[in-house]
């Protein structure tokens, strides 16, 4: 079942393209990780996906009325903005927004205990969420997206900024999701830890789709070469894909 | 909740304290029987009740709740804690509106013309605002038109200022200026009224969206949040409740800034929470700083948004050391 369907999304920023012709599709029980440089249009593909931006072409979820849209695709954007010292447990909570009728019920808060317990944040419970670290506040903002419990779940660089074993959990939690059906989008920069947890990559450079597939057909020596100006050591281990930049070219 | 039930208590107490106190001396029972039409109330005592008291204390009711609650809608909207009511020029502009009523003389030829010459001038800076910053603008675009349409408001005062034809004609502006509530009628009750209930009930509906904004515009927005809406209905409602609350009452500062910041923490800093709390807190402060230039100086004429920003600058310069010392 596809949680997610583009065909031909372009997205422009004035008059140049930042997201041209992409087509692709994210079903469920898919982890799919979304790599390109900087400026590669990761960002302008996801938020145009969700109708956050202008676009032509049409997207699955940007065609669906506001609400529905939330309740389908939960979206993780890159800042981390904690507006207010409110409560970790307010903070997730506000993921329930688009599935609240009034004042939240009972299967609402067991939808933020299920949130705070797969990102252990339940000892964070009662803290001042402005107060926490930027990692803390990083798996909190998580947290939120998980208590939306929607089908797809779309993160824009997830685990930036985290120490490794953070990221690593991040990721595994993510991968889990992916296991009990769910569809997972996420913007990384961690080549290697893409190719480990990823069930399909999607490359992109210019704005267009150069790669799409299993972590192995694209990581390749060469599309890293040629998209991110990187030559690696990629090599299949028993341990799975491993995946390390050694230099640039050029 | 267990915020508002106090508040709402403290409200209630002030809104009788300003109906028992005044320079005419009546005791509680007699004020009580004037004003609902008990036996042995002199005629004079009834006027005083029904028409002095009576307007005074819903007006302070009103303003001061509308105030409270549009800063604290303003502030959730924007994300920053310094925003406040008049930033989108609604008040500067009724002040305009009512400062010309009085030098043209309006204001003279029949006794609603200043408050309804305040509510034009009002609307038509929520014009403005809507074309600058309506559908498509963004919130910093807000903030700017906001400060254009104040400072030409500010300019066009100060011009009609400068213009009058004498001391006594600018000093009757600038006593309008520093706002008040003493000798309304319930004529204005009725005129205020309505805008502001509308436009209090517009930003009361609006607290599941700024809940939502804590986490940015971007996040928001995916959870089904309509930004745009809530910021047409944001200048909409405020405009509705502080145009008219200004439009009776004149420029009362510091309460849609300090009120807000004063209940944050006791509701647990969520904007949701923070709109009902701030409406009653702002109407206990404008009641209480109305009973209180009563008190202080009967004769002098004390003006309320003097005694405001008196007590509302000094409350905020030591919210702002006590969060100095908590960040430190």
């Amino acid at each position: 079942m596809n949680l997610l369907t583009l065909d031909a999304l372009t997205v422009r920023q004035g008059q140049c393209p930042v997201v041209d012709g992409v087509s692709l599709t994210v079903a469920a029980g898919e982890f799919v990780g979304l790599l390109g440089p900087n400026g590669a249009g990761k960002t302008s593909l996801m938020r145009g996906a969700l109708g956050l931006l202008p676009h032509e072409g049409h997207s699955s979820l940007a065609a669906l009325p506001p609400n529905g849209r939330a309740k389908a695709a939960a979206w993780l954007p890159q800042a981390r903005t904690v507006a207010w010292p409110v409560s970790v447990e307010t903070l997730v909570a506000l993921g329930r927004t688009p599935h609240l009728d009034g004042r939240p019920g009972p299967a609402d808060r067991a939808a933020v205990d299920r949130a705070l317990a797969r990102m252990g944040l339940e000892a964070y419970r009662n803290r001042d969420a402005t107060a926490l670290s930027g990692g803390e506040q990083a798996r909190v903002l998580i947290a939120r997206a998980l208590a939306q419990e929607t089908p797809l779940l779309m993160a824009d660089e997830p685990i930036a900024g985290l120490d490794p074993a953070a990221q690593i959990r991040t990721m595994e939690v993510f991968a889990r999701l992916a296991r009990e059906g769910h569809g997972v989008m996420a913007a990384l920069h961690d080549l290697g830890l893409a190719a480990r947890f990823c069930t399909r990559l999607v490359m992109l450079a210019g704005g267009r789709k150069v790669a799409d597939g299993a972590p192995e057909e694209v990581l390749t020596e060469a599309n890293l070469r040629t998209v991110f100006g990187l030559y690696a050591h990629v090599e299949r281990t028993a341990n799975g894909l491993v995946v390390q930049a050694l230099g640039v070219t050029g | 909740m267990k915020v508002l039930a106090p508040l709402a208590a403290l409200v209630v107490l002030l809104f009788a304290g300003s109906l028992l106190i005044g320079p005419a001396d009546l005791t509680p029972g007699q004020s009580m029987s004037a004003l609902f039409g008990g036996g042995g109330a002199s005629e004079a005592m009834v006027l005083v009740m029904r028409e002095i008291r009576l307007p005074r204390a819903l007006l302070g009711l009103l303003v001061g709740g509308s105030l409270g609650l549009s800063g604290a809608a303003m502030q959730g909207f924007l994300r920053n804690p310094l925003a406040e009511p008049g930033l989108i020029g609604v008040t500067g502009a009724a002040a305009l509106g009512a400062v010309l009523a009085l030098h043209t003389g309006a204001a003279l030829a029949f006794a609603l013309a200043l408050p309804l010459a305040a509510l034009a001038g009002a609307a038509c800076a929520v014009g403005l605002i809507l074309l600058l910053a309506g559908p498509r603008g963004s919130t910093l675009t807000l903030i700017l038109a906001g400060i254009a349409v104040s400072a030409l408001a500010g300019a066009l005062t100060a011009l009609v200022l400068n213009l009058s034809p004498n001391p006594f004609a600018a000093t009757e502006m600038m006593f309008w200026l520093m706002g008040s509530l003493a000798d309304r009628s319930m004529q204005h009750v009725w005129l205020a009224a309505p805008p502001i209930l509308l436009g209090c009930a517009a930003l009361l509906r609006l607290g599941r969206g700024l809940d939502a904004l804590t986490l940015g515009e971007d996040a928001a927005a995916a959870m089904g949040i309509r930004p745009t809406r809530m910021r047409i209905t944001l200048i909409l409602g405020t405009a509705a409740a502080v145009g008219a609350a200004t439009a009776v009452a004149g420029a009362i500062g510091f309460v849609g800034l300090v009120v807000p910041h004063l209940l944050r923490r006791a509701v647990g800093a969520r904007p949701s929470a923070l709109l009902p709390a701030s409406a009653l807190g702002g109407a206990a402060m404008v009641l209480a700083a109305d009973i209180a230039v009563r008190l202080i100086a009967p004769a002098r004429d004390l003006q309320l948004g003097v005694l405001t920003s008196l007590v509302g600058a000094p409350l905020f310069l030591h919210l702002i050391w006590r969060s100095r010392r908590d960040e430190a």
